[in-house]
């Protein structure tokens, strides 16, 4: 598969002619959707930290909305997901009630988490979200733990886990690949290669352009994609997804991919240089995958526009329940440490 | 009632939990069919249960707690080894920013019902890497319970428990009691946790100590006997949730009270139980609360260190007699 992008060795490869992707008009609009929706409720998110209303920080998901759209569209509800820091598109994408995840956000009772969690730890596991975290890194063990569950449980569902450039470079990279390859466990881990962990540039921090080559050192295949192209994502997603049904063990999706804002709330980015940033914010990825769904027949513009539209509303109602929401009360700060008080 | 090593009490509490529920399996360094665990517990259940149960895992402690914690919150009732106590320090952040918090930060849409069993503690000469005891480390880490059984009946029926719990626990296993012998019933049992048992009855001073160290206060309450002196010892058993109300009431009926474990004395479990007891039951003590503890170093090597480094029975007698 091929990539497009600004490398951090500078402007590299051919654009993806997706020869041999899915043409399948449900899922063009689906990963449309879904892509569409991430964007919306991020800036929606974005909207409402300006107003005051999110306590604390945030790790938008704001341009990487391709990567959890597309891994999701090759997903069944059974599916598990392990999140991240920056986990709101990954929950949002893989179905989540908007309203709950909105007042999480906002530390309202009404949240997923009952306000203990917050943006860090964003979750919803009725939808199969298994938990976001926020040490860098440490979802990859879990993950391995839920996968070797669907094992032993002689289900057939798999376990997706999202992780950073960033958490690569941490030693459960290495503990969980090796453990997901000897066990043969069906998981898929879909590294988000925004180039920047903060503000270090992955360059600087892995002597390898593609961090996926690690993968081969555990056995496991492995592919890069654009991970601001949903498509490219979905069809790596779906070959992975049905190798780790079928008991053939994981596979790594690296998504080359960039943050539209910076690290968290205060971060300008000033960091990133011009002409990268440039690039990569015009290689967007709700154009992209819009532009391929008319493209292929799924959509017309007014399809798409109509769809937006749909999903706006149902975005802003989400935001007015949790913004009338109640904080919950003090004293609930004792709550929830055991299954039962001893 | 036939005699168990504290040991062989623990595979067979394991062992009937795996046979009453398929969800229960284990994992860890070397606890399969080629070695049976480091100090032999899981030996033969490889055997019996297949690899699949009884699973090694290779040299990656933080991904041995996380793959419990993927496991337990997915349907599955895991019990991890790690090898020595000492090695938790590799897999702290799975156990205390993980496990230990997954119910409350995400508002009490999951459990995390997995056991983490590890031998611990000193007496092997094998020095400051593989003899250390580290208890106040997860006692001070809200949503971890601690079992510390000391003897072979409490061992049985508290991993019973430990398995059957939907939050995660912690058990800690003194190397230096797996041999010790006691009656074990044969039939089914299982043992509450936050009850302490009182090992020995007595009137003039409560002695409160945990693991191996009950051992040792047991000898030197008989030691004390012959001088006259009536001393209680009571063994938690669990430090989280721990039984206030049997120490509180021996204190109340003896007015004094010595405190008892193998840790480094600043932090150890035993100060924060101290200044429990003076806030509970002030008006009743006699005489200043008295620590036994190890000194504030790490565990030495050499035989002659090591034993001036562990509390014996004639520090423990000489700190009570310091109290009455």
């Amino acid at each position: 598969m091929c990539v497009v992008g600004w490398q951090p060795s500078g402007p590299t490869v051919t654009r993806g002619d997706h020869v041999g992707m899915t043409d399948n008009k449900n899922i063009l609009i689906e990963l449309y959707t879904k892509t569409q929706k991430v964007r919306l409720f991020e800036e929606k998110v974005w909207e409402l930290f300006g107003q005051n209303l999110v306590p604390g920080t945030l790790h938008l998901y704001l341009g990487q909305e391709a990567v959890a759209a597309g891994v999701t569209a090759a997903l069944k509800e059974t599916d598990l997901v392990q999140s991240t820091h920056r986990g709101h598109g990954h929950v949002v994408a893989k179905g989540a009630d908007m309203k709950a995840a909105l007042a999480e956000l906002l530390g309202k009772k009404t949240g997923s988490c009952k306000g203990k969690g917050g943006s860090m730890h964003i979750t919803q596991f009725d939808v199969g979200v298994l938990g976001a975290t926020g040490v860098v890194a440490s979802g990859l063990p879990i993950a391995v733990g839920a996968a070797l569950s669907c094992q032993m449980r002689k289900t057939t569902d798999v376990v997706v886990c999202y992780f950073g450039d960033g958490a690569s470079n941490n030693g459960t990279f290495g503990e969980s690949l090796n453990m997901s390859s000897i066990w043969k466990l069906p998981i898929v881990w879909v590294l988000e290669n925004n180039l920047y962990a903060m503000g270090t540039p992955i360059k600087m921090m892995c002597p390898t352009t593609d961090i996926a080559k690690r993968a081969d050192g555990y056995c496991i295949p492995n592919v890069v994609v654009d991970g601001n192209n949903a498509l490219e994502v979905y069809n790596a997603a779906e070959e992975a997804v049905a190798r780790a049904r079928k008991g053939e063990g994981p596979t790594l999706i690296e998504c080359k991919t960039y943050r539209m804002k910076g690290h968290s709330r205060f971060d300008a980015a000033k960091y990133r240089p011009k002409e990268e940033s440039d690039w990569w914010l015009g290689h967007d990825a709700v154009d992209i995958i819009r532009k391929i769904a008319i493209e292929k027949g799924a959509l017309t513009e007014k399809d798409a526009d109509k769809i937006k539209k749909a999903l706006q509303k149902e975005v802003d109602e989400a935001a007015d329940f949790a913004v009338k929401s109640e904080y919950p009360k003090p004293e609930e700060t004792l709550d929830d440490v055991f299954a039962e008080v001893p | 009632m036939p005699e168990m090593t504290y040991r062989d009490a623990l595979k067979a509490g394991l062992r009937e939990e795996m046979l009453r529920d398929e969800k229960v399996f284990i994992l860890g360094e070397d606890v399969g069919r080629n070695w049976g665990g480091a100090f032999s517990v899981t030996k033969g259940l490889a055997e019996e249960f297949g690899d699949h149960r009884v699973r090694d895992t290779p040299i990656s402690e933080n991904t041995i707690v996380g793959t419990a914690i993927g496991a337990a919150i997915t349907g599955l009732r895991p019990v991890a080894e790690i090898m020595f106590g000492d090695l938790i320090s590799l897999a702290m952040d799975q156990v205390c920013n993980q496990a230990a918090k997954m119910r409350y930060m995400f508002g009490g849409q999951t459990s995390v019902p997995l056991v983490l069993r590890t031998p611990f503690g000193g007496g092997k000469n094998i020095a400051s890497h593989h003899s250390q005891s580290l208890e106040a480390w997860f006692m001070h880490t809200p949503g971890l319970k601690i079992a510390v059984p000391a003897f072979a009946y409490d061992v049985k029926g508290l991993i019973k428990t430990a398995i059957r719990d939907p939050d995660p626990v912690m058990f800690f296993e003194h190397k230096l009691v797996y041999d010790k012998k006691e009656e074990v019933p044969s039939e089914e049992y299982l043992i509450p946790f936050g009850q302490a048992r009182v090992r020995r009855e007595g009137t003039d001073v409560t002695v409160w100590a945990t693991s191996f160290m009950v051992h040792k206060s047991l000898e030197a309450a008989d030691e004390l006997a012959k001088e006259g002196v009536s001393a209680e010892v009571i063994d938690p058993r669990t430090l989280a949730p721990l039984d206030k109300k049997t120490l509180i009431e021996s204190v109340k009926k003896t007015g004094r009270l010595v405190l008892v474990t193998e840790e480094t004395r600043t932090g150890a479990t035993s100060a924060e139980v101290a200044a429990m007891v003076q806030e509970e039951a002030f008006d009743f003590l006699d005489a200043p609360i008295r620590r036994v503890n190890a000194p504030d170093t790490p565990v030495p090597f050499s035989p002659p260190l090591e034993q001036y480094f562990i509390p014996d029975q004639k520090r423990i007698a000489q700190a009570i007699r310091g109290v009455i």
